[in-house]
């Protein structure tokens, strides 16, 4: 369904992604997993049209989408969300799901319908009306997630939707993905916590440093030195300085 | 056209636009700093060329004396105004900073009107008329005076930035807000002491202008949209930028009014602000961002 | 909104019409006339986020379209409206365009329209064919054929059918998917940009919209004071009594410029009468816009939210 090819991106004298190549399968999960700093957030910015790549190809549903403006391949069916969540703060929850809705309805009542129906299915129905300013970390990372739904996404791209939520807050997540890819969206998602990925994941790539070090299932990966190595060390060594 | 006219206009341009640059260099601290637009630049420029019309008329103190004077109560007026009134109204957020400070533009331009009614008012000292005949050209002596104390006050506004303990705090807030703040720099101290920098070069400027330039609560309308496309052109926040382009900008206005006549030559200052806002909103010396 | 607010609306509204005193209907008129203008400038001020300091620009072109229409080319001045409008949504377009595809957001905007007023302004003021800074007097044609009115209260019903009109639109904005896109881009514009909304287009609409919106409020102006020159029609104050009247009312609402304008004509008529200097009642203005800004950034219309609140 998407197909990345040589994705590279250099921020001055920094080479923040090192000719990437991806592939996702329609229908399943994939993840991009690697340490803070890896160049997954970049990456991901480039497949969904923020920001621009210096050189390397992104092929969706067959056609090469390099290039193109985020609005015309969220369009096309590809949408992101965003790590640090992006909620539209002074609207409510239900404004901020029927923005998606409008992309492909330009019926107001028919957007409202099919926001109230989001909302509800993905846990937000008690606060469709409340600003969105007002909800939870968890909240945030669920409208963020109907939002981009609501657009009616071929693939769906979830930056990062574990991070800053508690052990059952993320079981509640890594449900909702689930169920999200029940509905028949392909989804590709980043975690740099690897122990996340597995349960959900059938196909796992790692980057490090700005380049893919390792492909396979989570069981794969998990056994795989490189990634033992260059991963899992790092961050133990980014875990402590956080703590400290 | 001959080119003794040229030259001469060329000349009064680069003149005009040393002390444009100082009301520029003003506009561009603050920017670099706070990252505001400052609205009320003009209307504080217009302050200040009251005040020292007023010392003038009433305490006799020659504009060029009463220099230090005017900007040390342009620092304190400034400093007060974004302690007191700009920093508490806008909580830091960006259109609420655009908008204090044009709100507070309203009410100075206003203020002024009220005080001081709509007449034009022309100081005249020894030195208004004053010529320097230098070859072909004559030279007004006042503006020759503005433009050596504005090439030294930039250069004692650099020195003051890069080499005191106060201008290395007040940039390093500019570039780390939150970085100072663990340095044990409050943000907001350097931010009105900035504020009130920057407002204090318009006192230094107000009397550079006065004695070849008239007084007029609507003054400050004038000097707006220039001091706006040296800071843009200049690059917003860069001290060296903001004196190439005073000088730049003065040379286009004169050489506009030359060519245009005096009614469509201001178009020049404008167009070339729309065209480097449009094509290089990083001005001509600016970084790409 | 109940039957009856409703109602209470209409009442005031045509309340005026029943006045004998012309000083009243006089007030009357230009409050609406400033709601008006403050709604047009809402459309995209406010609705977008879009802060132009330079809104001026379409009044000064509509009411140029006016002047010229009656004096140089005799046409009719209804025909003035569709043409003011074209034009004012036209200006809208390209302003709108050049400047958010460059990427001109929050104070750079403002600064840019403020920069094409001030071009506008030059070329009225040094071009013969707009009067130069002599302005443009209008023959005086009475008649509802000619859009000229001896009694005030005929144009007072002109200004409520242009605010009726800003009003509708307003309405129509505020529950359409342009008006949700509209407000997504002014909340967050990354986050509309990854669900689809072309930014650029959106934006760009939304200040044509505005545009045309606000030039028929020149061509009304001309037709009402049958004079226009370069500062009536460019200059930066009704720019700044556009915006003024919005963020007091409550920017991105549909009955906040109402309320604004209502405000700013209590302040300005109630102090005129107390003090009567040329500035002090726009000197006013500022100080409450800034109070506004400090102390209740919705505006009058957070008011009711926040009493509730309380």
């Amino acid at each position: 369904m998407l197909e990345v090819r040589g994705l590279s991106k250099r921020f001055g004298g920094l080479q923040a992604v090192k000719s990437v190549d991806l592939d996702v399968a329609e229908g399943g999960i994939t993840a991009l997993i690697g340490p803070n700093g890896a160049g997954k957030t970049t990456s991901f910015a480039m497949i969904a049209g923020f920001i621009r790549p210096d050189s390397g190809r992104v092929v969706f549903r067959g056609r090469d989408i390099t290039g193109r403006r985020a609005d015309q391949i969220a369009a096309a069916g590809m949408v992101r969300t965003f790590q640090i969540t992006q909620p539209f703060a002074g609207l409510s929850v239900m404004e901020n799901i029927r923005v998606g809705a409008f992309l492909r309805t330009a019926d107001p009542a028919e957007a409202t319908e099919r926001a109230r129906a989001l909302g509800a299915e993905l846990g937000l129905g008690a606060f469709l009306d409340r600003p969105a300013a007002a909800l939870t970390v968890a909240g945030r990372k669920r409208l963020e997630v109907a939002r981009a739904l609501a657009t009616r996404p071929g693939l769906l791209l979830l930056d990062e939707v574990m991070a800053g939520l508690n052990p059952s807050e993320v079981n509640e997540i890594v449900a909702l993905i689930r169920q999200v890819r029940e509905r028949g969206v392909t989804i590709l998602l980043i975690e740099h916590i690897m122990q996340a990925v597995t349960a959900l994941a059938g196909d796992v790539y790692v980057l490090a440093e700005g380049a893919l070090i390792a492909r396979g299932t989570p069981r794969e990966i998990a056994e795989d030195r490189a990634v033992i190595e260059a991963y899992l060390g790092r961050g133990a060594a980014e875990r402590m300085t956080r703590h400290g | 056209m001959s080119g003794e006219i040229i030259a001469a206009a060329l000349v009064n341009g680069l003149l005009t636009g040393g002390v444009y640059a100082l009301v520029a260099l003003g506009l561009t601290l603050i920017y670099g700093v706070l990252h505001i637009v400052n609205f009320a630049h003009g209307s504080l420029l217009m302050l200040a060329m009251f005040a020292a019309y007023l010392m003038a008329t009433w305490a006799g103190i020659d504009p060029y004396l009463g220099l230090p004077l005017v900007a040390a109560l342009m620092f304190a007026v400034g400093w007060g105004l974004y302690r007191f009134v700009i920093g508490p109204v806008s909580r830091g957020e960006d259109r609420a900073l655009l908008l204090a400070t044009l709100g507070l533009a309203v009410v100075l331009d206003n203020l002024a009107l009220v005080l001081f009614t709509g007449d034009t008012r022309q100081l005249e000292t020894p030195l208004t008329f004053a010529m320097w005949q230098v070859g072909p050209l004559l030279l007004s002596v006042p503006k020759l005076i503005s433009f050596a104390v504005a090439l030294v006050l930039a250069c004692v506004l650099w020195a003051f930035m890069a080499l005191t303990d106060t201008g290395r705090a007040i940039r390093a807030v500019a570039r780390e807000p939150e970085g100072a703040r663990l340095m044990g720099i409050r943000p907001q101290r350097m931010f009105a002491l900035a504020y009130g920098i920057g407002v204090a070069c318009l006192g230094a400027a107000a009397c550079l202008l006065l004695p070849s330039f008239y007084v007029a609560p609507s003054v400050g309308n004038v000097f707006m949209l220039v001091a706006f496309t040296i800071v843009v052109l200049g690059g917003m926040g860069s001290f060296p930028g903001a004196m190439l382009g005073g000088l730049l900008i003065g040379v286009t206005e004169s050489l506009g009014g030359l060519f245009l006549g005096e009614s469509l030559g201001p178009i020049c200052i404008s167009v070339v602000f729309i065209a480097v806002l449009l094509l290089r909103p990083t001005g001509l010396f600016g970084a790409a961002r | 909104m109940s039957r009856m607010a409703w109602m209470g609306i209409a009442v005031l509204a045509l309340a005026p019409f029943a006045l004998t005193s012309q000083y009243l209907v006089n007030i009357a008129m230009l409050t609406a006339f400033s709601a008006f203008l403050g709604q047009a400038w809402n459309l995209s001020g406010g609705f977008g986020g879009l802060t132009s300091f330079g809104h001026t620009a379409f009044f000064g072109l509509g009411a140029y379209v006016a002047a010229l229409f009656a004096t140089r080319w005799g046409i009719s001045p209804w025909l003035a409206l569709p043409a003011a409008a074209a034009l004012g949504g036209l200006a809208g377009a390209v302003i709108g365009f050049a400047s958010f595809r460059a990427g001109l957001r929050g104070s750079y905007f403002a600064l840019v329209t403020l920069a094409f007023a001030e071009v506008f302004h030059v070329l009225a003021t040094s071009l013969d064919f707009t009067g130069g800074g002599q302005g443009i007097n209008l023959p005086l044609k009475l008649g509802l054929a000619n859009f000229q009115f001896v009694d005030r209260r005929a144009s007072y019903a002109v200004v409520l059918a242009l605010l009726t009109l800003a009003m509708a639109v307003a309405f129509r904005l505020r529950g359409s998917r342009f008006g949700a896109r509209l407000a997504a881009i002014r909340e967050n514009e990354d986050a509309a940009r990854a669900l689809g909304v072309d930014i650029v287009r959106t934006k760009t609409a939304a200040l044509a919209l505005s545009g045309a919106v606000t030039a028929l409020g020149g061509v009304v102006y001309c037709q009402t004071y049958l004079f226009v020159d370069p500062q009536i029609a460019f200059g930066v104050e009704r720019s700044v009594e556009m915006l003024l009247v919005v963020m007091i009312g409550g920017a991105g609402t549909v009955w906040g410029p109402v309320l604004g304008a209502i405000a700013l004509h209590l302040v300005a008529d109630t102090s005129r009468a107390w003090i009567a200097t040329p500035g002090f009642a726009p000197m006013l203005y500022g100080v409450v816009l800034l109070a506004i800004i400090g102390l209740l950034p919705g505006g009058i219309v957070s008011l009711r939210e926040r009493l509730r609140r309380a």
